[in-house]
């Protein structure tokens, strides 16, 4: 019982009217893990998250969340999800503790447990000294933090997080990530979408990228990496115009971007060092090891964040 | 546990807790001040109506049109807003509310500011000594009725547009029209024949000859079962358009 994954897709489709979101993926999340979606704009990553969140039903494809039907069971299933939505939807004219104490009671809860829920989880958001306050007037990190808490109210055995860290500021977003990590150090297993290559190299075991509604690759941060990249990345930019492209080659992989070309190297120093030997002056020269943003580029042409 | 239709009630009641003085004004004191104004001024001239003095005749079709107005004017941009706005209803959406307890939870809410309404009303009108029958009692049952004749369709419709503007056009041909030619101020035989059965098909029109038979203590224009049953129907095929309106808009 307990290896039944808690998400299971095969051929997973959503369409909206002629427009197909999401192209027949193939997911299985087990209890425990943190999985992520990484994948730009449009890529079918909230659309997938509605469709585990059992608040949108599948176009086609077959679905099961904790070994359960979503058209079927879609009550039952979400007693035991906690669900952040890309879109912040708290109640901004109800206060920051009756926000958590209001979304309790949908999920059952006494008004005592509710109260009590409450406290712990503003201890959790360190959100304690705003507890009587409105929701309108916080800060969007603030907001962020509610939201998650919220999710948390009915201590679920799945957390979906949408874009937890979007809009952020670094600060913001480090403190979420701790939280976050602290769950997933519960055991809590997370489900989480981002565009932020650190963010899923920091929180994910496993992700899988989307792109076009499908999944085109799937492992560890780190075996992305590996399979899709090279250890190191040096970045060159140059100050004049030329096309350096042509004179890089040889070197290793290159990835001509508008602002700076990318070179993918086993050894970044010793590729820095062949470049000057060709008698090239790059302005700035950056190696560091690679992220999965590399392994997004290689993958689709394209970089994440634009 | 308590039921999750209650736990939509309470994020309702919670909200209006922290506005209630504002509607105070047009849910109590604007109905007194017709009374006084239409009832005591108007009446001094009109004299009597069908037999009873024009306060004691309007009094009732006065309690039903403030049900129906309270019903369709909560049902409008609070609704609206809940999902455009807030969305309160996608988040409860992710919980184990169903559509059918937002639904409820709203309607017992209406029901809830209407019969605070309707109790009060009651109380003042029979200190002016307006209710001429021990069948009075019966009032906040035949606003309750009303109400939800128009809060669900008014609920409903909410739920299915994008923009304010469309209230409107509602509150200008559907509501004020319906508050004037639906016997509140004069018998609906005042109209002319071909524009009655607009009267009749307006939920209102049901609720305030009951309860005007109710305060009178007459028969109804039709068997009471009649206007009953219609108040029921339309408050029953509201509630399903409410449902399928709230699915639809919460799908995907
Ligand atoms: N309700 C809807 N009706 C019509 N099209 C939709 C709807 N929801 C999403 N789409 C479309 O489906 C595609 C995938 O959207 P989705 O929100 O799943 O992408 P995403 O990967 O979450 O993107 P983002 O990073 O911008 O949040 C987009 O092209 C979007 O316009
Ligand atoms: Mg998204």
């Amino acid at each position: 019982m307990s290896e039944q994954p808690l998400i299971y897709a095969r051929g997973l489709v959503k369409r909206f009217g002629d427009f197909t979101a999401v192209d027949g993926i193939d997911l299985e999340v087990a209890p425990g893990e943190a999985f992520g979606f990484l994948g730009p704009n449009g890529a079918g990553k909230s659309s997938t998250m509605r469709m585990i969140s059992c608040v949108s039903l599948p176009t086609g494809g077959e679905l099961r969340i904790l070994g359960l039907d979503p058209a079927r069971d879609g009550s039952r299933i979400r007693a035991r999800l906690g669900v952040c939505p890309q879109l912040d939807n708290l109640d901004p004219d109800l206060s920051v503790r009756e926000n958590l104490t209001t979304y309790a009671r949908y999920f059952g809860l006494s008004k005592a447990q509710a109260r009590s829920r409450a406290d712990e989880l503003l201890d959790f958001a360190q959100l304690q000294e705003k507890a009587s306050s409105a929701v309108e007037p916080l800060s969007g990190g603030m907001k962020r933090r509610l939201t998650i808490a919220r999710a948390l109210v009915n201590d679920p055995d799945l957390v979906l997080l949408d874009e937890p860290t979007t809009g952020l500021d670094p600060q913001a977003r480090h403190l979420l990530w701790e939280r976050l990590f602290r769950l997933k150090q519960r055991g809590t297993t997370l489900v989480l979408t981002t565009h932020y290559m650190d963010e899923a190299e920091q929180l994910c075991d496993r992700l899988v990228v989307m792109d076009g509604g499908r999944i085109v690759a799937e492992g560890s941060p780190r075996s992305l990496i590996e399979t899709y990249s090279t250890p190191e990345v040096v970045e060159l930019r140059f100050a004049d115009g030329v096309d350096y492209a042509g004179k890089l080659e040889g070197i290793g992989r290159i990835d001509p971007l508008p602002d700076r070309i990318l070179l993918y190297a086993d050894d970044g120093d010793a590729a820095v060092a062949e470049v000057h030997r060709r008698g090239l002056t790059p302005s700035s020269v950056l190696v560091r090891r690679s992220s999965l943003e590399d392994v997004f580029l290689q993958l689709t042409g394209r970089t994440l964040v634009d | 546990m308590a039921h999750p239709t209650v736990a939509v009630l309470e994020r309702h009641l919670h909200l209006y807790r922290r506005l209630w003085r504002a509607s105070v004004f047009s849910s109590f004191i604007l109905p007194v001040l017709f009374l006084v104004s239409i009832g005591i001024g108007v009446g001094g001239y009109i004299g009597d109506i069908e037999g009873e003095d024009y306060l004691v005749w309007i009094v009732p079709g006065v309690m039903a049109s403030t049900a129906f107005q309270m019903a369709i004017g909560e049902s409008t941009y609070s609704v609206l807003g809940d999902f455009k706005w807030v969305r309160a209803y996608h988040a409860m959406r992710a919980t184990p509310v169903e559509i059918r307890d937002m639904v409820a939870g709203w309607m017992l809410y209406i029901l809830f500011r209407v019969e605070i309404a309707a109790v009060v009303f009651l109380g003042i009108t029979g200190l002016f000594g307006a209710l001429r029958s021990p069948w009075a009692v019966v009032t906040p049952l035949i606003a309750a009725l009303v109400a939800v004749a128009a809060a669900a369709p008014v609920t409903a419709f909410a739920a299915s547009i994008d923009q304010d503007s469309y209230f409107a056009l509602l509150f200008r041909f559907v509501m004020i029209p319906s508050t004037l030619f639906a016997g509140v101020f004069f018998p609906v035989e005042q109209l002319p024949e071909a524009l009655r059965p607009l009267a009749y098909l307006s939920p209102l029109w049901h609720g305030v000859e009951l309860s005007r038979a109710a305060t009178i203590g007459v028969a109804p224009p039709w068997p009471a079962a009649v206007h009953v049953g219609y108040l029921l129907a339309f408050a029953a095929a509201g509630l399903l358009w409410a449902v399928s309106a709230f699915r639809k808009r919460l799908q995907d």
